[in-house]
C-alpha cells in the first residue's frame, strides 16, 4: 500500500481509471460502435445497423476469415512441433553451444516482418525453389515469424521443470522416448498450449510479411481489413476487425481453459 | 547421472545430443537464414551479379532513406519513452494502490498484446481523425468551422498509437518486478514518514530498473519494426523504414533498393535485440548473484 489516505487512494484510482478508459477502453469501444453504425457524420452514429456484419459473413470477407484461421492453425502447429523439438534438443546440450543456438532460434522474432516477407520473396522467386505466388509462402512466413515465440515459451516451461522427475523416471528404467511421452510432455503441456495460442494470435494479426507475399487467392483477414479501410469502407473494416479480435480471443480463452485444466492434473 | 541408469537396456547406439538439434536448425536455416542472406546478396550485387557498393551508397545517401531512418528513430524513441512512463504509472497503481479487480485489469491489458496492432490505428481515425469523435464534438461545442485537432496524420499519431499498443510489453515485466518488492519495506518507509514520491524514488524505482530496461529495449525493438500502424494511419510524410521497404518492393518493384533498406533495418533490429538480450542477461546474472 503506497497511498494511505482514503482521498489519496480514490484520487489515484480515478486518475488510473480515466487513463485506462481513454487509452484502452475508448479505442475498443469506438471500433465496436463503428462496426454497428450506419452513418457517422455527427458526434455519434445516426443509426445502428448489422449490415457490416452481414457483409463480413459473406463473399470475400468470409473467405478471408477462413484463410486466416487455416493459416493460423497450420503455421502454429508447425511452429509448435519445430519449437518444442528445438527446446527439447537444446535442454541437454553443454552451456556454450546451448546459448549460441538459443540466440539463433530467437533471432526471427527480432527481424522486422516486412524484411522477412521481402527475404522470402527474393529467395523463393528464383531457383532452386519457386514458391512465389503460392499459399505455401504465406505459411512459411507465418511459421518463421512465430517460431521464436513458440520456442521461447516451451523452453521457459522446460527450464521451470524440476530435473528430478526425469531422473527418477530414468532410474526406474524408462527409456528416453517413454520419458518424453509420459513425463516431460504432460508436465510442460500448459506451456505447449500457451505457446500454441500465442502463435495463433500472432498469426491471425500478422500483416507486414503477408502483405509482401500473399497470392491473389489467399488473402488473410488483416490484408482484407487494410484494403477495405484503404478503399474507405471503414465501417466494414471495423466489423471485420471486431470479428478478428473476438475470434482470436475466443481461441485464447478456450485454450487457456484447457491449459489450466492440464496444469491442475 | 546417466551412468546410474543401469536398467536402461540393450546397448543401442545412442545418438549424441547435438544431433537432435539439427532438424529444427535445418528448417530455420532453409526458411529464414538462407532467404535473409539473399537480401544481403541482392543489396550488394543487384540484378547484374557483380559486386558493387554503388546501390548501397546511392540508397543510403538518398534523402528518402535518411528521412525514413530519421522518422523511424524519432518514432521508436518517443513511443518507447511514452510506454515506459504510462506503463510505470499504471503498474504502480495496480501493484501498490490495489483495488478489487486490479489483477483482472492487469490481465485485460495483457490480452491487448494478442490483438492486431492496426486495431488501434483504425480506432484512432474514428477518435482523433479530422471528422472523428473528438473533432466533431469540439467543432459543435465551440462552433468551429475546421477540425481543431490535427495530429493524427503526423508522426504524433503514429507515436500515440504505438504507446497504446506497446505499453503492455512494459507492464508485464514491471508487474513481475513489483510483486517481488516486500510490502513491509514500503510500510516501514511510509510509517517512518517517507512520502509516496520518496518511496517511489528510493525503493520502487531502483527495484524496477531492470524491468524498465528490459521492457524498454523490447519496446524499442518492436517500435522500430512496426509496420501495421504506420500503414493504417497512412500519413503521407511519415515514412518509416519498414514502410519504405514495402513501397519500394511492392509498389515500385525495385527489389535492390528494398533489399538495401532491409539490410539496414535488419542490422538496426539485431543491434537493438542484442542490447535487449544483454540487458536481460546482465540483470538476471546480478540478481542470481544477490540471492
Amino acid at each position: 500500500m503506497l497511498v494511505w489516505s482514503r482521498a489519496g487512494r480514490i484520487l489515484a484510482w480515478t486518475a488510473a481509471a480515466l487513463v485506462f478508459a481513454i487509452v484502452y477502453g475508448l479505442p475498443i469501444g469506438v471500433i465496436a460502435l463503428a462496426s454497428f453504425s450506419g452513418q457517422w457524420n455527427d458526434v455519434l452514429p445516426s443509426h445502428l445497423t448489422l449490415v457490416h456484419y452481414a457483409n463480413a459473413l459473406r463473399g470475400d470477407s468470409a473467405e478471408q476469415a477462413q484463410v486466416s484461421i487455416v493459416t493460423g492453425f497450420a503455421a502454429s502447429a508447425a511452429a509448435l512441433i519445430c519449437g518444442s523439438w528445438a527446446a527439447l534438443a537444446l535442454r541437454n546440450l553443454a552451456r556454450l553451444p546451448k546459448r549460441a543456438l538459443d540466440v539463433l532460434f530467437f533471432v526471427p522474432s527480432a527481424v522486422p516482418s516486412v524484411s522477412v516477407g521481402l527475404a522470402l520473396l527474393v529467395a523463393f522467386s528464383q531457383p532452386p525453389v519457386l514458391l512465389n505466388g503460392t499459399r505455401a509462402i504465406v505459411l512459411i512466413a507465418h511459421f518463421v515469424l512465430i517460431s521464436a515465440f513458440t520456442y521461447g515459451n516451451v523452453s521457459a516451461g522446460l527450464a521451470r521443470l524440476p530435473p528430478e522427475y526425469e531422473q527418477v523416471a530414468e532410474s526406474l528404467g524408462a527409456r528416453p522416448f517413454y520419458r518424453l511421452r509420459r513425463v516431460i510432455l504432460p508436465l510442460v503441456a500448459p506451456y505447449l498450449i500457451a505457446a500454441f495460442s500465442l502463435s495463433f494470435a500472432l498469426s491471425m494479426g500478422e500483416l507486414g510479411a503477408t502483405v509482401m507475399i500473399y497470392p491473389p487467392g489467399w488473402v488473410t483477414l488483416p490484408v482484407g481489413i487494410f484494403s477495405l479501410s484503404d478503399r474507405g469502407s471503414i465501417f466494414d473494416a471495423s466489423a471485420l476487425t471486431m470479428i478478428l479480435a473476438i475470434s482470436t480471443l475466443i481461441v485464447l480463452v478456450g485454450l487457456s481453459r484447457i491449459s489450466s485444466k492440464a496444469s491442475v492434473r | 547421472m546417466t551412468d546410474l541408469s543401469v536398467a536402461s537396456s540393450p546397448a543401442s547406439p545412442r545418438l549424441p545430443n547435438d544431433v537432435w538439434a539439427a532438424p529444427p536448425l535445418l528448417v530455420l536455416a532453409a526458411l529464414f537464414f538462407y532467404p535473409l542472406s539473399l537480401i544481403l546478396r541482392q543489396a550488394l550485387f543487384g540484378d547484374e551479379g557483380a559486386f558493387t557498393l554503388s546501390h548501397f551508397g546511392e540508397v543510403v545517401g538518398s534523402p528518402l532513406f535518411l528521412d525514413g531512418l530519421h522518422h523511424t528513430l524519432v518514432i521508436a524513441v518517443s513511443a518507447t519513452a511514452g510506454c515506459l512512463l504510462l506503463g510505470f504509472i499504471l503498474s504502480l497503481v495496480i501493484a501498490f494502490v490495489p483495488f478489487p479487480g486490479a489483477r483482472l485489469v492487469g490481465r485485460l491489458i495483457d490480452t491487448f498484446i494478442a490483438l492486431p496492432t492496426f486495431l488501434v490505428a483504425l480506432a484512432f481515425t474514428f477518435i482523433y481523425g479530422s471528422s472523428g469523435l473528438l473533432n466533431e464534438s469540439l467543432m459543435r461545442l465551440l462552433h468551429l468551422p475546421l477540425p481543431p485537432i490535427d495530429f493524427l496524420y503526423s508522426q504524433w499519431g503514429v507515436i500515440l498509437s504505438e504507446v497504446t499498443v506497446y505499453t503492455p510489453f512494459v507492464m508485464r515485466p514491471l508487474l513481475a518486478a513489483f510483486s517481488l518488492i516486500e510490502a513491509s519495506q514500503i510500510e516501514v518507509a511510509s510509517s517512518l514518514g517517507a512520502s509516496p514520491l520518496r518511496i517511489i524514488g528510493q525503493i520502487i524505482l531502483p527495484a524496477a530498473l531492470p524491468a524498465l530496461i528490459a521492457g524498454g529495449s523490447l519496446c524499442l525493438l518492436l517500435t522500430v519494426n512496426e509496420f501495421g500502424i504506420v500503414l493504417f494511419i497512412g500519413a503521407k510524410d511519415v515514412i518509416t523504414l519498414p514502410l519504405l521497404i514495402y513501397d519500394k518492393a511492392i509498389q515500385e518493384f525495385d527489389y535492390t533498393t528494398a533489399c538495401v533498406i532491409a539490410v539496414v533495418n535488419v542490422a538496426l533490429s539485431l543491434g537493438l535485440y542484442s542490447l535487449y538480450r544483454l540487458a536481460v542477461a546482465h540483470f538476471a546474472g546480478s540478481r542470481a548473484g544477490l540471492v
